[in-house]
């Protein structure tokens, strides 16, 4: 997440999402995926409920500009995507926090690309 | 022998006969004595992948690899000639390990012009040649020509880096894979680059987690998810229409769940997210706009059943990597290294073409979480196969007809461990 100067997180036209920004405009995988297992179903449903409408919008809006170009609030809404799909699945499918029926298992993503 | 009540020719099981179609035993997961036969059975005699020349970008890239199952670990490294080469990674002075960061058991990458020891500060250069000596006069009758660093066999096929450990490989690199696995040549993996990358360290023997993903019986379970609820059934299974084998490499095909590729099921069978973002468990719905990836230009042995729909090929390249290339145009890769009998420390790899906006990444992404959540149900099984077996209640294991990869992994196995035990009474004679 970038803040440099205390301002909007997120480009205005997304100012509707401002409120989960803080919390979700994570750069890593490992760091959504440890948000996930700390969030509450109610934390993420109320995430997914504001952003899953708004996803449409903001690949249009992203897409408008160079991948490797974007501004710090363009990337943190780039983020805020990927932290949606990652609330998705315990949204959609599982209903818990964990996959279901994965044990003791644990993936490490230690590489992907940026943003 | 066919299945009772079913056509031979209906078998895919009963077109090897070598197979054969009795109880399996898995004592060869649970054996801390056989698995000191595989590393030297297998692990130094079979070519191993270790990696992809992008991860050799230019001239003095180099990265490390520890081979635990072979009691060594190597530097792979491109030298100034651009050619990709192997070294076990020991330093020839006092045996001290040469390239590491952190601590000697972490693997590194980096770019240089020679390896320095950390400990007396020889340096070796890229073609494994010693370059320097700290005070070479005080040695005894010492020639730097005859300390280069030890190389290790080392080959390069459509871009993956393949190591043989033993002194002179029985097989070429080519000779190896066979024509099956060379049916994937062509294929255009230099411009599938995007790499996701993850390690996991698991609770069973190597074998144990290759099984779990190399064959489609238990989908239809293990991932009932998959399915919106109203689909979903423990009565009816998933099946795979093509399976081949080719020496100690094996090769299954899908076509979809019913024989419908994802992307085009109903709506009201997918999940929310899927439609929202175009992409899924098997990939982006759009196809890269890529010519090379079109399916008129990929190579005819990449669905050699000649599946249509074709969704996936799942080849399994002994002993222990795995290529899936996926009709959407990106592919995946498995690696297996086993720690000792009954752990190993895997690795997953997606690649997808270079995202070009966003839209793309993100529909990268969305595909790279929901396949890992598939793995780890996957992984989920492993400790608790491995404690089962190891419980040696059972010794004896049914396989059905679609498990002919579990049974081919576990014979191609065993016939590698009596082949080096022959070889080594034949020596010993």
């Amino acid at each position: 997440m970038s803040d440099p100067s205390g301002g909007p997180l997120l480009p205005a036209e997304f100012a509707d999402l401002e409120p989960f920004a803080r919390r979700w405009c994570l750069a890593t995988e490992p760091a959504r995926y440890a948000e996930r297992l700390n969030s509450t179903m109610a934390d993420m449903e109320a995430f997914y409920d504001a952003a899953f409408g708004r996803v449409r919008d903001a690949m249009a809006y992203l897409d408008r500009f160079p991948l490797q170009e974007l501004s710090a609030t363009q990337e943190n809404l780039l983020h805020l995507v990927y932290s949606l799909i990652m609330v998705s699945l315990p949204v959609e499918v599982w209903h818990q926090p964990r996959v279901i029926d994965s044990g003791t298992a644990y993936f490490d993503r230690y590489l992907e690309p940026a943003p | 022998m066919a299945h009772a009540g079913k056509p031979a020719e209906a078998s895919w099981t009963g077109r090897y006969p070598d197979l054969g179609t009795g109880l399996v035993s898995y004592e060869d997961s649970i054996s801390p004595e056989f698995y000191e036969l595989e590393r030297e059975a297998i692990f130094k005699r079979a070519w191993l992948n270790v990696g992809r020349v992008e991860q050799l970008p230019r001239k003095g890239s180099f990265f490390t690899k520890n081979l635990d199952v072979a009691k060594t670990a190597v530097i792979i490294a491109r030298d100034m000639d651009g050619r990709v080469r192997a070294f076990h990674n020991v330093c020839r002075h006092r045996g001290n390990k040469l390239v590491w960061e952190n601590t000697p058991k972490h693997e590194t990458s980096g770019v240089c012009r020679q390896f320095m020891c950390r400990y007396h500060g020889w340096r070796y250069g890229l073609d494994g040649q010693l370059k320097f000596v700290l005070q070479e006069e005080e040695f005894f009758d010492f020639d730097k020509a005859d300390f280069p660093l030890v190389s290790v066999h080392c080959e390069v096929w459509e871009g993956f880096i393949f190591i043989n450990l033993a002194d002179e490989p029985s097989q070429t690199l080519p000779e190896f894979l066979g024509p099956m696995v060379r049916g994937l040549e062509g294929y255009p993996f230099h411009l599938v680059t995007e790499r996701y990358a993850y390690k996991a360290d698991l609770l069973s023997n190597w074998k144990i987690y290759l099984d779990a993903f190399q064959e489609y019986y238990h989908a239809s379970v293990l991932h009932s998810q998959q399915q919106v609820p109203s689909l979903r059934s423990f009565e009816s299974g998933f099946k795979a229409p093509y399976y081949q084998t080719d020496g100690p490499h094996r090769l299954v095909s899908t076509g979809g769940w019913k024989g419908v590729p994802r992307h085009l099921l109903p709506r009201d069978q997918m999940y929310p997210i899927e439609p929202n973002i175009e992409a899924g468990l098997m990939g982006p719905w759009q196809r890269p706009d890529i010519p090379e990836l079109d399916p008129a230009n990929l190579p005819a042995g990449l669905n050699p059943g000649g599946l249509d729909p074709w969704s996936i090929s799942n080849f399994q390249i002994f002993p222990n990597f795995v290529i899936l290339v996926y009709e959407r145009g990106w592919y995946l890769t498995y690696q297996y290294w086993p720690t000792s009998h009954n752990t190993h420390s895997w690795e997953m790899s997606y690649y997808f073409p270079q995202s070009q906006n966003a839209s793309e990444r993100i529909r990268h992404e969305l595909t790279a979480v929901i396949s890992k959540e598939a793995g780890l149900q996957d992984a989920g099984t492993l400790d608790g196969t491995q404690m089962g077996l190891e419980s040696r209640v059972i010794d004896r294991y049914p396989l059905s007809d679609q498990e002919i990869t579990v049974r081919h992994l576990h014979k191609v196995t065993e016939n590698w461990v009596q082949s080096y035990l022959r070889a080594e009474k034949a020596v010993r004679a």
